[in-house]
């Protein structure tokens, strides 16, 4: 599905208006209908489905395929959060100005708070939960060297910074602390420990770290 | 014997969590049934309500329910209530919508019929006091003894604005020290200015988002706060509750600085609405909302004359100031501004006049050094012009006025419990590389002209008189129980070596136990005001010391000799000079659960709060708890110190400032964990440069209404806008008055950051000083080209 797709999809089945509507009162993350509780299985808060009908997609998360009922106009921030279970993946603003939903898109960095969900039908998206290993549960080598650099102070930025971490260094996997910096600029941390981040983005790129997605 | 954990660095249990996205913030729990909550936000600067009709809104499927302000606790101005009937600023919340989701509560938010009488509103504090001028609330615009009263100066008063000089009135506060008319005859240089600093939004990055329900009579609540154990204590108290009838969860927090001490108000709404409704209910806040109730440092409009004598000293310091006090509370910032000038400068004498005015702009809270933040950077460039008139350097004028062990503070001329700030100004000359770096002040290269500064920025650093409570369980592990909150600093780990220290158990051995009262917290100090790593260590000493007697005893009891033959060291108690004579601590604990009484915690000294008397009931039994109130010793006052060296570029063509390094130096006392204190000198400095240089408040005057309501138009800043590589230092001496020597280092840093900017900007300008923040391009290109600053030198929210 391209732009135009969803931009149809969005047409048919919720008004223009409604949709830009809810984006600005829930701030951009139109939440979803279908809240689906992880456990125990059988107490779905179902709602009215106001702005649109839900449509079943398979989305591929983590390596998994998951389906998983989404609304037009539901925010991939929000189907990981309230229907994958997937939390890790933070909002801070709701809008594109802060990256802690950041998650990679078939490899980009993206703000998940900014994504249709149903843009990402067929590609592969990675959140923070995703990045240890599934077999042994090790932790990604950038995982690793913020551990040892002691990263983050209230590290709720923490995911969103690792994430682009580990896109720069799949597309970078030397950078100067400069290039590193401009590489993480997508991503803002208010307890403004840039200093020990960019350390441990720098030590992450020590060890060599190339693939493995 | 084992290397002490005091000093290393290590991280904190809590860090494999956080990067792996399993740490669970307050957006992140979930529960059964759980429905969502969304606020009507006053569309007016104050208002009245006179009429709510949520027909409309319940009757849409998929609301569940509505609370109004009649169902929440209403309390007397200027307290603030979680949702009112009589709106105090645009954006207050008026009532909340639960919904099946959060979509459909937005629409029901749109749905209410609501008729609002529009009233008198207020935005700039000198607005309010001016003849005839409107008061913020209908009972006054200032709170003197503990009552609203409204004050209005005189159009004689205000005849100094037409000179651009800070009209000063009837002040509510006044104190004086020493003989400041002596002072500033007896000066060789006075420097007098007229400042402007903002009010700014705190902007943690995790919104003050809350989830609530009801279990057996009993509120569970899932949130955001700086302090745990003290966030369930404003709850209980807020709600009128028993603190054992509420649970509070909040094992982390990202980020307050201030503006989620314990816990905060907006927290009452989802409780509320959860008890009404009989479901869960979440109340996520976004950053809109965030810039509303998520609370602001008040702004001053400041006037000084500061006289030196020929070698520097500060003879005499004049100070005025008017505070935007916000529309509720009684923030302190001005009398604290106060106080922190008088230590930082240690005048001969003094004068200090202020006066904290109502507006109806968004609440204001305590922000990360509330007062001493906003007059250091006001204040310190003015020490750099004396310099300059009086051809001293800057760092040597500091150091003739730097408070030391003899200095003291306020105009009770209170005693401090150490300060080397001298040692840490020298320091930092050192590592930054002052001496060299000082001749490129001014230097221009293409359109980049170089400014360089120092600052020194001082703030309170610790109080004491708190519970600290730990177990050595029949594992033989140690429990650290904390109430003090996780908001980043890693204190609540950090502190906890200490017991570890005493008790001679390894880290792997030590777990803490913090952020949720259920587990048992002892009563704690906020965290705030930079307490906590000096009111902690105290704390844990006093715990670790009650456990290591308990120990001690339970060994001379069961192996013969006195406790005090008894070492506790590597995980074991045993008889001095005969390590073979001992147990195992697993094995004391199982001894001091069979003995009982105060070895297990079934009896407690009387001297504990009454929280960690509840703690220490419900964990009684465990192990050998090691349970006691500090009582140390602590005479005078108790102070960290930061000082700060920046290198800037400044563009002339663009007026865009580009800070090429910075160093940091700190007296804190011993220091606990070093790459923790590096990240609070360095972060405290970064949320500094964005107060100097970028954030602000932008409010329409005509209708009241905050514009810069996100994070793009209140800009902090990115990791593009600060140095690429940060230094630090640490004088390390320790502090006499306490028993670790640690001090609190959370606060002073942003003053540091800030002021360095005010100070190198003011530099690279060739000495002109602007005398307001934020120090946007706009301002300084307007300086560069002769234009005069786009506002008036009284203007706020611009």
């Amino acid at each position: 599905m391209d732009g135009n797709d969803i931009v149809s999809l969005l047409e048919r089945h919720v008004p223009r208006r409604t949709f830009i509507k809810g984006v600005i009162a829930a701030g951009a993350s139109v939440s979803s209908v279908g809240y689906l509780f992880r456990n125990p299985p059988g107490l779905l808060a179902m709602g009215t489905p106001r702005g649109g009908v839900g449509r079943l997609l398979t989305l591929h998360v983590n390596g998994r395929r998951r389906r998983v009922d989404v609304l037009p106009q539901e925010t991939l921030a929000m189907t990981l959060r309230y229907k994958l279970g997937l939390t890790g993946t933070k909002l801070g603003c709701d809008r594109a100005e802060c990256g802690s939903c950041t998650v990679l898109v078939d490899g980009t960095p993206l703000y998940a708070c900014s994504l249709l969900t149903h843009q990402v039908r067929g590609r592969s998206v990675l959140t923070i939960e995703g990045l240890q290993d599934p077999d042994t549960g090790a932790l990604h080598p950038v995982q690793e060297a913020v551990l040892e650099g002691g990263g983050f102070q209230c590290a709720f930025c923490a995911p969103g910074f690792i994430m682009s971490m580990v896109a720069m260094l799949e597309e970078s996997p030397r950078p100067t602390r400069a290039e590193a910096a401009h590489a993480l600029s997508g991503n803002l941390c208010r307890c403004g420990d840039y200093d020990k981040i960019l350390d441990c983005a720098m030590r992450a790129a020590e060890k060599g770290f190339a693939g493995g997605l | 014997m084992a290397k002490k954990l005091v000093g290393q660095n290590i991280a904190p249990p809590d860090l494999v969590a956080k990067i792996t996205g399993r740490a669970r913030f307050a957006e992140d729990f979930r529960a059964d049934g759980m429905v969502f909550a969304k606020l009507l936000p006053s569309p007016m600067p104050h208002a009245r309500v006179r009429r709510v009709d949520a027909s409309r809104a319940l009757a849409m499927e998929g609301v569940v329910g509505v609370l109004t302000a009649d169902e929440v606790p209403q309390r007397e101005l200027p307290a603030e209530p979680c949702l009112t009937h009589e709106p105090l600023y645009q954006g207050e919340p008026i009532l909340a919508v639960a919904a099946v989701d959060e979509t459909t509560a937005a629409a029901a938010i749109e749905a209410i019929d609501i008729d609002l009488e529009p009233l008198p509103f207020v935005l700039d504090p000198l607005d309010s006091l001016r003849p005839g001028g409107p008061d913020a609330l209908l009972q006054g615009n200032v709170r003197v003894d503990r009552e609203l009263r409204s004050i209005k100066w005189t159009e004689r008063d205000f005849a100094a604005e037409a000179e651009g000089r800070l009209p000063m009135g009837e002040p509510t506060v006044a104190w004086s020290l020493g003989d400041v008319e002596a002072g500033f005859a007896d000066a060789e240089v006075v420097i007098e200015k007229t400042m402007v600093h903002p009010s700014l939004t705190h902007h943690p990055l995790e919104p003050r988002s809350c989830m609530a329900y009801w279990q057996n009579g009993k509120l569970h609540l899932f949130g955001s706060t700086q302090s745990t154990q003290r966030t369930q204590l404003a709850l209980a108290r807020a709600l009128d509750l028993e603190p054992e009838d509420v649970v509070f969860v909040g094992a982390y927090c990202g980020g307050g600085f201030g503006s989620k001490i314990a816990g905060s108000t907006i927290m009452q709404v989802p409780a509320l609405l959860s008890r009404k409704i009989g479901r869960p209910v979440m109340l996520r806040i976004t950053r809109t909302e965030e810039t509303y109730i998520g609370r602001a440092r008040p702004g001053f409009q400041a006037w000084a004359r500061i006289g030196y004598r020929k070698d520097g000293r500060v003879t005499a310091l004049d100070l005025y100031i008017v505070q935007d006090n916000g529309c509720y509370g009684s923030q302190g910032d001005y009398n604290t501004a106060a106080m922190i000038a008088s230590l930082s400068y240690q005048p001969l004498s003094m004068r200090f006049r202020g006066i904290s005015v109502y507006t109806n702009t968004p609440p204001r809270s305590a922000q990360r050094a509330p007062g001493g933040a906003q007059i250091t950077t006001l204040l310190e460039p003015l020490m750099d012009e004396a310099a300059r008139r009086l051809q001293m350097d800057s760092v040597a004028l500091r150091k003739v006025n730097a408070p030391d062990a003899h200095g003291t503070v306020g105009p009770e001329r209170r005693s401090l419990t150490s300060a080397y700030v001298r040692e840490a100004l020298d320091r930092g000359a050192e590592v930054f590389g002052w001496e060299d770096k000082r001749r490129l002040s001014g230097r221009r290269e293409g359109t980049r002209v170089t400014g360089v500064g120092v600052a020194l920025s001082s703030f309170v650093g610790g109080s004491a008189g708190f519970d600290g409570l730990v177990i050595i369980g029949t594992d033989g592990k140690l429990r650290v129980h904390q109430g003090i909150g996780n908001l980043g600093t890693h204190s609540f780990a950090d502190t906890a070596r200490v017991a570890a220290d005493i008790l001679g158990v390894p880290w792997k051995d030590t777990e803490i136990v913090w952020g949720d009262t259920s587990r048992g917290l002892p009563y704690s100090s906020v965290q705030a005001g930079s307490q906590t790593t000096h009111a902690h260590t105290r704390a844990n000493h006093a715990a670790g010391m009650d456990a290591r007697r308990k120990l001690q005893e339970i060994a001379a009891r069961d192996l013969g000799g006195a406790p005090g033959d008894y070492v506790v060291a590597g995980g074991r108690v045993y008889r001095r000079g005969a390590p073979g004579r001992g147990m195992t601590l697993a094995r004391a604990a199982r001894r001091a659960v069979e003995l009982g009484g105060t070895y297990d915690g079934h009896e407690v000294p009387d001297n504990l709060h009454a929280s960690t008397v509840r703690a220490a009931r419900m964990l009684a039994g465990r192990g050998l708890m090691g349970v006691a109130r500090d009582t140390y010793p602590h005479e005078g006052s108790t102070f960290s110190f930061v000082a700060g060296f920046a290198r800037i570029e400044l563009d002339v063509e663009t007026g865009m400032v580009e800070v090429k390094e910075y160093t940091a130096v700190t007296d804190c006392g011993i220091v606990v964990h070093p790459r923790s204190l590096a990240a609070q000198l360095h972060g405290g400095a970064v949320q500094g440069m964005g107060m100097a240089r970028s954030q602000h408040w932008v409010i329409d005057p005509h209708w009241g209404v905050p514009l810069a309501l996100r994070l793009y138009s209140a800009r902090p800043p990115g990791i593009l806008d600060v140095p690429l590589e940060m230094k630090w230092g640490a004088v390390g001496l320790p502090d006499p008055q306490t028993p670790v020597g640690a001090k609190g280092i959370g606060e002073p840093p942003i003053g540091a950051g800030a002021a360095v900017i005010t100070s190198a900007v003011a530099d690279a300008l060739g000495g002109k000083y602007l005398a307001r923040t934020p120090l946007s391009p706009d301002i300084i290109l307007q300086e560069l080209e002769g234009r005069g600053s786009p506002y008036g030198p009284l203007d706020t929210h611009v």
